[in-house]
């Protein structure tokens, strides 16, 4: 008998499953508008030029080693990754109160920052702190958050259906109400998965709101330059709430931003009133570090800090990642024109207004259902389209596609 | 929902500026509450180390690997691996959950053999992991949520320092059994059969597979058969944790002995395995989490679990060290060159134990330091007292943990005698 015997079959992750049936599929026209990684124009993944030059570098740089790194990470990434979010001149850093985990991927960022504040934010184990994610979010928030002990977990108003845009009214409203000190996940730039952002002005008002409350501030920043195509454009939110005092986390991904996806490099930004709380914090994080994943893998690290410390690399970087900015923003543009053209009806300009890798077409279940069945185009449940799976070669079928979808099927 | 600490929030604000006491505007930190944690003994033990200007100076704290000349030691079959894997010029693309397919099945193999029947009958499931912690925390994570009818884990006494925390985070409950004899420095058998003996049934127990860390003892084959005998008759379910295979004896099948006789005689155990030693690729996080299962429908369901957990800690696993090694297990040439250098490393240590013995004996010391050569792996529980090892750091600048125990990865011809003496003045 075994003691396994009762363990339930889980349903399997739903992008991944998405990407899984897609490979099954036999047919010539298949799209993949799935999981969330850039592709290029030939429908490929793209390893940045400047990302092989570095390997290159490490590889052939036979005085480094495999040792362990430090737990909290290795120092050259932590302190260049924080730079990158909160700009070189942040007068936070300037002031000896910006510390950083290394963590595997934005996952893993979010994780050693979610375990943090469930056993001291608040009081300390104060597992009934609400923590507030964005309706819809990325649907794994919800569950590091419970895994980390959250018992309450609950959205807040953001996405209009409706006009297509962002529930400015709603979300505020909901912070308004919100219990004081919960715990809000805002996503810094490109949305995931709606692709709408607040505008800076919208951002000063939700700010507002937070510090009246104290409500704490914990960023999900993935998209870094991926968005506008401008780093510092990108980290406007993050900044402009550091410059109004607040203490916050910022975990950061460069899955997409260096197309290191597989190499899981991610980097949890804390910024605190001072040193001394920054000290605390960190040594704390160490220790959840320790049982969680002892210390941090090293390859990915190394190359991102060469390349943030070096400045040619610096700027052959931005230079790769306007590239696949520009790209989408093409993408976008082309649908958009395609969709018009086609007469489609409903409004198409959230598709330009929305920003970054994501989309969210508006596209009802039954409508993505057909778009996965019969026209072999693989989307989310969601409407949610990756405009990177787009290229010049199936941006026509994909536009008849969803015409086709939007006026025979209800 | 109650504000936090208010009343002393205000008054520590208001001491400062009296109007803020009455609008509670944040101007002090959420994180004045939060403790400095306690510094790790072990990095304390090399910190200390870094600062000592003596040029003699040892450090037998550090747990990785080094070279006669007291380096950190690169294989070659690694960097031939790292040359192949470049000229490929692989894509950056997420793994799965469950992490890279040829790694892990090539991590199963080494482990459980190839002529496994559990391998042949696919009713076993192995998930890569960052390395042993995370393969560790994964199945910590994975009894907690569905080992429901028993919450206890047993270690042994001792056993590695982050045992504990991870279990305990994970909600599991801890015991102990006996298994260090510090009147022989080797394995207390009896007093290991009589706690084990009385171990509640279902209790998970945990056992090292090879080189115990930190003691170094390891049972002999007929000890571990009694012990399988009466885990079976309490009917316990066993977590082995394999962090040495091949670096213990320089044999990978005689170090994975004691894994592969549970599973025959009937154990359906979960194993953590650690590729950080036996292939140096310790930053890299290279490790695997295996489920042995009933059959292979019921590891398919453990496996589709296994992945519910992991993903919200860090949705997939590092592609780097887990290709180096894949590459390494399944090439014919680099996996006998690996065979090689981990054999030379665990040469390495047992010669360092040898010369450790015979430059003591030089030294005059009467004492009896069999143990030494006896126990076997990174780690020796040299008996040494704390004062004793005070005195070791105070006066020559060696330096190890308090509990005695030195890393024999840190000895070095170099330094062997150095340390024989030093060793032979505090306990003369």
């Amino acid at each position: 008998m075994s003691i396994f015997g009762e363990v339930p079959q889980a349903a399997p992750v739903a992008v991944f499953k998405l990407t899984a049936d897609f490979r099954e599929d036999q047919n010539p026209s298949k799209v993949n508008l799935g999981v969330g990684a850039y592709r290029t124009d030939e429908c490929q993944p793209w390893v940045l030029p400047v990302v092989r030059k570095v390997e290159k570098m490490i590889a052939d740089d036979h005085s480094l080693n495999h040792e362990y790194l430090p737990i909290l990470g290795l120092p050259e990434f932590r302190s260049s990754a924080s730079k990158i979010a909160l700009g070189a001149d942040s007068p936070a850093i300037k002031e000896n109160r910006v510390g950083a985990v290394q963590c595997l991927g934005g996952t893993g960022a979010l994780k050693i920052g979610a375990e943090f504040l469930r056993r001291w934010y608040n009081g300390t184990d104060n597992t009934k702190t609400p923590v507030y994610v964005s309706a819809p979010t990325w649907e794994n928030h919800n569950a590091v958050f419970s895994n980390a002990g959250f018992e309450e977990i609950r959205p807040y108003k953001y996405w209009d259906a409706g006009k297509r845009g962002l529930d400015l009214e709603g979300f505020l409203g909901d912070l308004e109400s919100a219990p004081d000190h919960s715990i809000f996940v805002l996503h810094a730039c490109a949305h995931n998965p709606t692709g709408t952002d607040p505008t800076q002005d919208q951002w000063k008002q939700i700010a507002d709101v937070m510090k009246r409350k104290s409500l704490f501030a914990f960023f999900d920043s993935a998209y870094q330059g991926f968005a506008s195509g401008n780093l510092d454009k990108d980290a406007w939110a993050v900044r402009y709430f550091v410059s109004q005092g607040f203490e916050l986390f910022c975990a950061q991904s460069f899955s997409k931003n260096f197309g290191l996806y597989n190499e899981r490099v991610g980097n949890l930004t804390v910024v605190a009133e001072d040193q001394d709380n920054l000290n605390r914090v960190l040594s704390q994080m160490e220790k959840i570090v320790r049982i969680t994943w002892s210390n941090p893998p090293s390859q990915g690290a190394r190359l991102v800090a060469i390349t943030l410390n070096t400045p040619e690399l610096f700027a052959e970087w931005k230079d790769n990642v306007k590239t696949m900015a520009d790209r989408v923003l093409l993408m976008r543009a082309q649908l958009k024109e395609k969709l018009k053209a086609l007469g489609t009806p409903g409004t198409w300009e959230h598709i330009t207004e929305q920003i970054g890798m994501f989309s969210f077409t508006g596209l009802n279940p039954k409508q993505v259902e057909y778009m996965v069945k019969e026209k072999h185009i693989y989307l989310m449940a969601s409407g949610r389209i990756n405009m990177c799976g787009l290229t010049t070669k199936n941006i026509d079928y994909v536009a008849e596609s969803i015409h086709e979808a939007v006026t025979t099927v209800q | 929902m109650a504000l936090l600490k208010t009343s002393k929030f205000i008054s520590s604000v208001g001491s400062l500026t009296p109007s803020l006491a009455t609008l509670p505007i944040r101007a002090s930190s959420w994180w004045t509450e939060v403790q400095m944690g306690p510094p790790d003994p072990i990095l304390g033990v090399t910190e200390a180390y870094k600062r000592d200007t003596n040029s003699k100076k040892m450090n037998l704290g550090v747990g990785a690997y080094r070279d006669d000349n007291g380096k950190p030691y690169v294989l070659s079959c690694v960097r031939k691996a790292e040359a192949l894997i470049a000229s490929k010029a692989m894509d950056k693309e997420y793994l799965t959950i469950g992490g890279l397919g040829e790694f892990n099945k090539a991590c199963a193999e080494l482990a459980l053999g190839l002529d496994s029947e559990v391998l042949k009958s696919k009713r076993s499931v192995t998930v890569q992991t960052i390395s042993g912690t995370g393969s560790l925390r994964v199945g910590a994570n994975f009894l907690s949520r569905f080992h429901t009818v028993a919450k206890d884990v047993y270690l042994p006494k001792p056993s590695w320092g982050n045992h504990t925390p991870i279990f305990r985070d994970a909600g599991m409950q801890l015991k102990a059994y006996r298994y260090y004899d510090p009147a022989t420095c080797g394995f207390d058998f009896t007093g290991a059969l009589d706690d084990i003996s009385k171990i509640p049934e279902h209790s998970v127990i945990m056992l090292h597979a090879c080189a115990h860390n930190p003691t170094g003892v390891d049972p002999r084959q007929e000890q571990w058969k009694e012990l399988s005998d009466v885990i079976k008759k309490r009917n316990l379910l066993v977590f082995f944790d394999m962090a040495y295979q091949g670096f213990a004896s320089g044999d990978i099948d005689r170090d994975a002995w004691a894994v592969r006789y549970f599973i025959e005689q009937g154990h359906n155990v979960l194993l953590s395995q650690s590729f950080a030693k036996n292939m140096g690729l310790y930053g890299e996080r290279v490790g695997g989490f295996t489920v042995v299962c009933a059959d292979a429908e019921e590891a398919k369901r453990v496996e589709s679990q296994l992945k519910i957990l992991i993903r919200p800690i860090y949705s997939n696993p590092p592609m780097n060290g887990a290709r180096i090694a894949s590459t390494i297990l399944n090439t014919p040439d680099l996996r006998s060159t690996w065979l090689e250098e981990v054999k030379g490393m665990a040469d390495r240590i047992i010669k360092m134990r040898e010369m450790l013995v015979a430059n003591l004996k030089k030294e005059g010391s009467t004492h009896n330091w069999q143990h030494v050569i006896d126990q076997i792996g990174m780690f020796c529980f040299t008996g040494l007292k704390p004062e004793q090892v005070e005195r070791l750091t105070k006066e020559f600048s060696v330096y190890m943990t308090k509990d005695g125990r030195i890393s024999v990865a840190g000895v070095t011809s170099g330094n062997v005698g150095y340390l024989a003496h030093a060793i032979h003045q505090v306990t003369k």
